[in-house]
């Protein structure tokens, strides 16, 4: 993202100077925004369980709705947000079975206008479209990091260890909600947007931490 | 029909063999894209087209011999590079595929709003698909150039960057979340960075496009439409303002892009 803000600024600037030559005067850049919102609002219908509601967007949402990014005061309203939004596993049963972790990181579906249901079990992680997982899976995306050895290399070895408390919680809470540590997080909130519940979450959990996933080999 | 299984099973191999060559799949697309040369199914909507351009239809039992494309009337070679663009009879800026729907409305008398109601791959909506196709290839090798002359283009494109990056819905996701960034990809799809001129024949300037993973031919609308499926947003209508401003801001952004459109994807 970074890398395309100097050449989107270029562009800005170009288009700035083309207006500056009109005979009628430029849209201000808040007109703009309310044009845009106007045009956001009567574009869309509802299609099966994809509702025109989708378009209201929260304060994350509106603030990382740019090329550039939200100023930091609310960047950190964002993120104290999302962390006050963590629902911690019931009985602390963080864990559950990486092989069905595995099933739901492969799963892509969910939530579009031709998806059945918005019930949690009707959706997919969709972990493998941006994320590497396990080395023997060759088709994955690459907008988030790499997950390979995930736990490896945060020296978890133990799950049970008073050492691997930390990278426990840090992980259940990027996938209940990734705004906590990075405010505009290309992330979706599995969590916190009812995407996934807790067993889906603890079983996606396991692939990534426990030490006889292939996450770890 | 025997021809796009065949078409599927060769692209399938294609890209078996590219990868069993360490090959990227999009270098195995772009070798299969080479193997068909003069044998991308989108030929025959394009001849399909053309034919349906100078047939006498509709209510009116006229041609649309003379659509206004924005080059003047019956003007077809170079117009596709240029759209959107503002047309004063209408008022707005249009899209390839909302322009020859007013075509369609004045010339031969159907109903434009029938038509946007229509499902894509139904009725008219395939004669609109046809009919974009054959345009589009009628400026193949051309290089992008939409004008941003009037106020109208220049807000059709501000708008447009605007809902490129509008973040909403139950994944968080804008049109940025995947194509505001260089060198990603969604599993083994290679995603055209669309914030900037992404290159030639890329994004943009590749749509209308015959879809070999489902043998359909798209245009643009309908390339749109699945994005948003995909963004888990609702469903954009026809000719939308939030499609035209997109295709704008993508249009203006290709700006010196050749196009190879139609092209053959995935």
């Amino acid at each position: 993202m970074n890398a395309s803000i100097p050449l989107v600024f270029a562009t800005a600037a170009v288009v700035a100077v083309v207006i500056g030559c009109g005979t009628k005067p430029a849209a201000s850049s808040q007109d703009l925004d309310r044009e845009a919102q106007a045009a956001v609002k009567a574009s869309f219908r509802d299609e099966g369980i994809a509702k025109t509601d989708r378009l209201n967007q929260d304060l994350g949402q509106s603030a990382c709705s740019s090329d550039k990014p939200p100023p930091e005061a609310v960047a950190d309203q964002i993120m104290s947000e999302a962390r006050a939004s963590v629902k911690w596993p019931a009985n602390g049963m963080y864990f559950g079975d990486w092989r069905e972790g595995e099933k739901l990181a492969q799963n892509g579906r969910g939530m579009t206008w031709t998806d059945p249901s918005t019930a949690t079990s009707a959706n997919g992680g969709n972990c493998y479209n941006c994320h590497q997982i396990i080395k023997a899976e060759i088709s994955f995306g690459t907008i988030g990091p790499s997950l390979y050895n995930y736990g490896k290399n945060r020296g978890v070895t133990n799950l049970a260890a008073p050492t691997a408390q930390g990278v426990i919680e840090y992980t259940w809470m990027k996938i209940y909600n990734g705004k906590t540590s990075n405010a505009c997080s290309n992330m979706p909130r599995f969590g916190h947007a009812g995407l996934l519940d807790q067993r889906q979450m603890a079983d996606l959990m396991s692939l990534l931490l426990d030490p006889k996933s292939p996450v770890n080999q | 029909m025997k021809t796009f299984v065949i078409g599927l099973a060769t692209v399938l191999s294609a890209v078996g063999i590219a990868q069993a060559q360490g090959k990227t799949a999009a270098e195995g697309i772009a070798e299969y894209r080479k193997m068909l040369e003069d044998g991308n199914p989108a030929d025959l909507f394009e001849v399909r087209g053309e034919a349906l351009w100078k047939t006498r239809r509709g209510p009116k039992n006229a041609t649309l011999e003379q659509c206004d494309l924005g080059r003047g009337p019956g003007v077809v070679k170079g117009a596709f590079v240029e759209l959107p663009r503002y047309f004063a009879d209408t008022r707005k800026v249009q899209d390839l595929e909302t322009r020859l729907v007013t075509c369609m409305e004045t010339l031969q008398g159907f109903s434009g709003a029938e038509i946007a109601k229509t499902e894509f791959g139904r009725g008219e909506q395939v004669n609109v698909t046809a009919l974009a196709t054959w345009v589009a290839a009628e400026s193949r090798g051309l290089r992008f150039a939409l004008p941003q002359g009037h106020a109208e283009e220049r807000k059709s494109y501000e708008i447009g960057k605007r809902v490129f990056f509008y973040r909403a819905g139950p994944y968080d996701f804008s049109c940025a979340s995947c194509h505001g960034e260089e060198g990603k990809r969604i599993r083994l799809q290679d995603l055209p960075m669309l914030t900037k001129n992404p290159g030639d024949g890329v994004g943009f300037a590749a749509w209308p496009a015959y879809r070999v993973s489902n043998g359909q031919m798209w245009g643009m609308q309908l390339r749109l439409n699945d994005c948003f499926r995909q963004q888990r947003l609702p469903y954009p209508t026809f000719g939308s303002e939030v499609t035209i401003a997109l295709a704008t801001y993508m249009g203006v952004n290709a700006k010196g892009a050749e196009s190879i459109a139609p092209a053959i994807k995935r």
